[in-house]
């Protein structure tokens, strides 16, 4: 397998998440506008202790609510063309990417890990909805990829944390493309028996939805989330109707059976240890 | 009366003073004739100069160009012994996805596209070719169909994209894209689709990740519209065409970044000026793209499908 020797050199990068001191020790929450200070809204996965409402989170809280111990081994991803469209608007699409590697510390917006969870092992993606919207370019497509072949290797389950405000424009057709490549990733995983489970976190729309993340073998999302296919907007233009109470909130897919089940987050890492479990009584029954 | 594009206004002129010129009856002094020939040369001559020159905007226009031959018009002319097959055996008949048996070129196939329509009402009726999860679902049924009866499947692409409405979200019209888009990788047999008029994000390659991807010369291909990225990234619809240009969704770009395979060349001025010569294009061009993959089994195929599209994005990009 050359893919192994070239590709699986994990570099160990974080084994726990570094403890940030926020610049306000005061975050108010958008849903019910009540101040909660930083420390009652880590110890709550960032869950509003007043009303429940589900704050964004960065791709490596997700990693580090997800893993035991808060631990975990990133994988490098490998390195895609940049900018293949030479694309420009206002920006260069080079300086959009600059900036965002700027400012999120991260290369692109995928980041895939490898640990335990409740001792068993995972493979688990997360997307980084900071980094230009979490929209799927190549890089987003590699990620995937790389994490479907990791879990495969590994003989574990993949977990992928969407988030995402669909293709990234700016790769053109190139973004396109990652919709077959993505799920071409998902038939791998599915094809050696393993779990592919995906969590959709708030927002998880276009593209990304309409890939890899609506295959997952369960659908979970958080509380709250938007997800959908088309933007509101764009909708309501089309349509001329005001949308519904609750449109494409988790809640309202669960309702119209797009989703197995809406799971909280101070819940979400029993809930994906159980399942998990239950989903590998052959591995068990194997060893 | 044709319909002429902005752009078009001095072939317009002339064919319609060549129009003019033929209805006279013999006038003192004008050869006619001569007169007609002179101006049918240079109306041929401003149609090649501009046609030669089209910016990506431009192409996006006649990509949508209201009398350009539909998916329905391919089938018909391509396709003998038609038999339409219908619905998702959940919902409804979505009818911006048509398709159904046949054969082509004496062979057994299965055949799938999204249809715009022609007039108003046919329009209407299938929603402009925009799809809801009923569509996708077809789609999806039908390749399987083929798959399970080894039949090829030749899928005709022209849509503007999967339609945004309530009632497709609420029946999960991401989960279908997925599930089509699935279908066509998962296929056991081959699948040759062509783009002929607009390839319009998800709605689109929900019908063309197949084996080999035509493109018609004039069609685009693109992750969005270039209005919806105008007036996402310029916050202006009215910079369509410098995100037309941005988006690299020409048949020539997609050739060059590898995405598409062939490049379908179109009658001066466009397919609708000359249907019976685009369909002869068509047919012969999806007839050469499917020879080879016919001596191919499923596993290879697949397996070739793959690796196609996991290459996508890696490697080979300009
Ligand atoms: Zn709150």
């Amino acid at each position: 397998m050359s893919w192994l020797t070239e590709y699986v050199r994990p570099k160990i990068r974080t084994l726990f998440t570094r403890r940030e001191v926020p610049e306000n020790l005061w975050q108010q929450c958008p849903a019910c506008e009540q101040m909660i200070f930083h420390t009652d809204l880590a110890k709550n996965l960032k869950v509003c202790p007043h009303c429940g409402h589900h704050l964004r989170a960065s791709a490596q809280e997700r990693l580090a609510w997800t893993f035991d111990e808060n631990a975990y081994t990133r994988i490098e991803l490998p390195k895609v063309p940049v900018d293949p469209l030479k694309f420009r608007d206002s920006k260069r699409y080079t300086d959009r990417l600059k900036e965002a590697r700027e400012t999120t510390h991260l290369d692109d917006a995928i980041l895939v890990a490898h640990g335990t969870i409740a001792g068993a092992r995972a493979v688990v993606a997360v997307m980084a909805f900071d980094f230009m919207a979490g929209s799927m370019g190549a890089a987003v497509g590699e990620g995937l990829v790389a994490a479907a072949r990791l879990a495969v290797l590994q003989d574990a389950p993949l977990i992928v944390f969407t988030a995402s405000g669909g293709a990234r424009m700016q790769e053109g057709a190139v973004s396109l493309m990652q919709m077959p490549r993505t799920i071409i990733a998902t038939r791998l995983v599915k094809e050696a028996g393993l779990p592919f489970i995906v969590v959709l976190t708030d927002p998880t729309t276009g593209g990304v939805t309409a890939s890899f993340a609506m295959l997952g073998d369960l659908l979970i999302a958080e509380p709250g989330a938007l997800i959908g296919f088309a933007g509101a907007r764009v909708i309501e233009q089309t349509v001329r109707e005001k949308l519904p109470e609750g449109f494409q909130r988790a809640e309202y897919l669960h309702e119209h059976g797009i989703l197995d089940m809406v799971v909280k987050r101070t819940e979400l890492r029993d809930m994906l240890a159980r399942v998990i479990d239950l989903l590998r009584v052959k591995d068990r029954e194997a060893a | 009366m044709p319909h002429f594009l902005d752009f078009e206004k001095p072939v317009a002129e002339l064919e319609s003073k060549i129009e003019e010129l033929r209805r006279m009856s013999e006038p003192d002094g004008i050869n006619i004739a001569e007169e007609v020939a002179k101006l049918t040369e240079k109306a041929d001559r401003q149609l090649r100069a501009t046609f030669a020159k089209l910016t990506p905007w431009q192409k996006a226009q006649v990509a949508r160009h209201p009398e350009r031959p539909k998916a329905l018009d391919y089938i018909a002319g391509l396709i003998t012994d038609f038999t339409p097959l219908a619905g998702d055996r959940a919902f409804a008949d979505d009818a911006a996805v048509v398709g159904g048996m046949g054969r082509f070129h004496g062979r057994s196939v299965v055949v799938l596209g999204t249809e715009k329509g022609t007039d108003t009402e046919s329009r209407v009726k299938h929603n402009f070719g925009m799809a809801r999860p009923e569509g996708y679902r077809k789609a999806r049924r039908l390749i399987e169909l083929a798959g399970r009866f080894g039949l090829p499947v030749l899928s005709f692409v022209d849509t503007s994209g999967a339609f945004p409405g309530i009632e497709a979200e609420a029946r999960g019209q991401a989960e279908a894209i997925a599930r089509s888009i699935e279908a066509c990788l998962e296929a056991p047999v081959p699948l040759v689709a062509t783009v002929i008029g607009e390839g319009g994000s998800g709605g689109a390659i929900a019908l063309a990740a197949g084996d080999r991807v035509l493109m018609l010369e004039h069609a685009i291909y693109s992750v969005i519209s270039p209005e919806g990225c105008a007036t996402i990234l310029w916050r202006d619809a009215a910079q369509a065409p410098l995100a037309a240009e941005a988006l690299r969704l020409t048949a020539d770009d997609l050739i060059r970044l590898r995405l598409v395979d062939d490049v379908i060349a179109e009658p001066l001025g466009g397919a609708h000026r000359d249907r019976d010569a685009t369909l002869h294009a068509v047919s012969e061009a999806v007839r050469s793209a499917l020879t080879p993959l016919l001596s191919l089994d499923g596993p290879a195929l697949k397996a070739r499908r793959r690796e196609k599209y996991l290459a996508m994005g890696r490697e080979a990009l300009i």
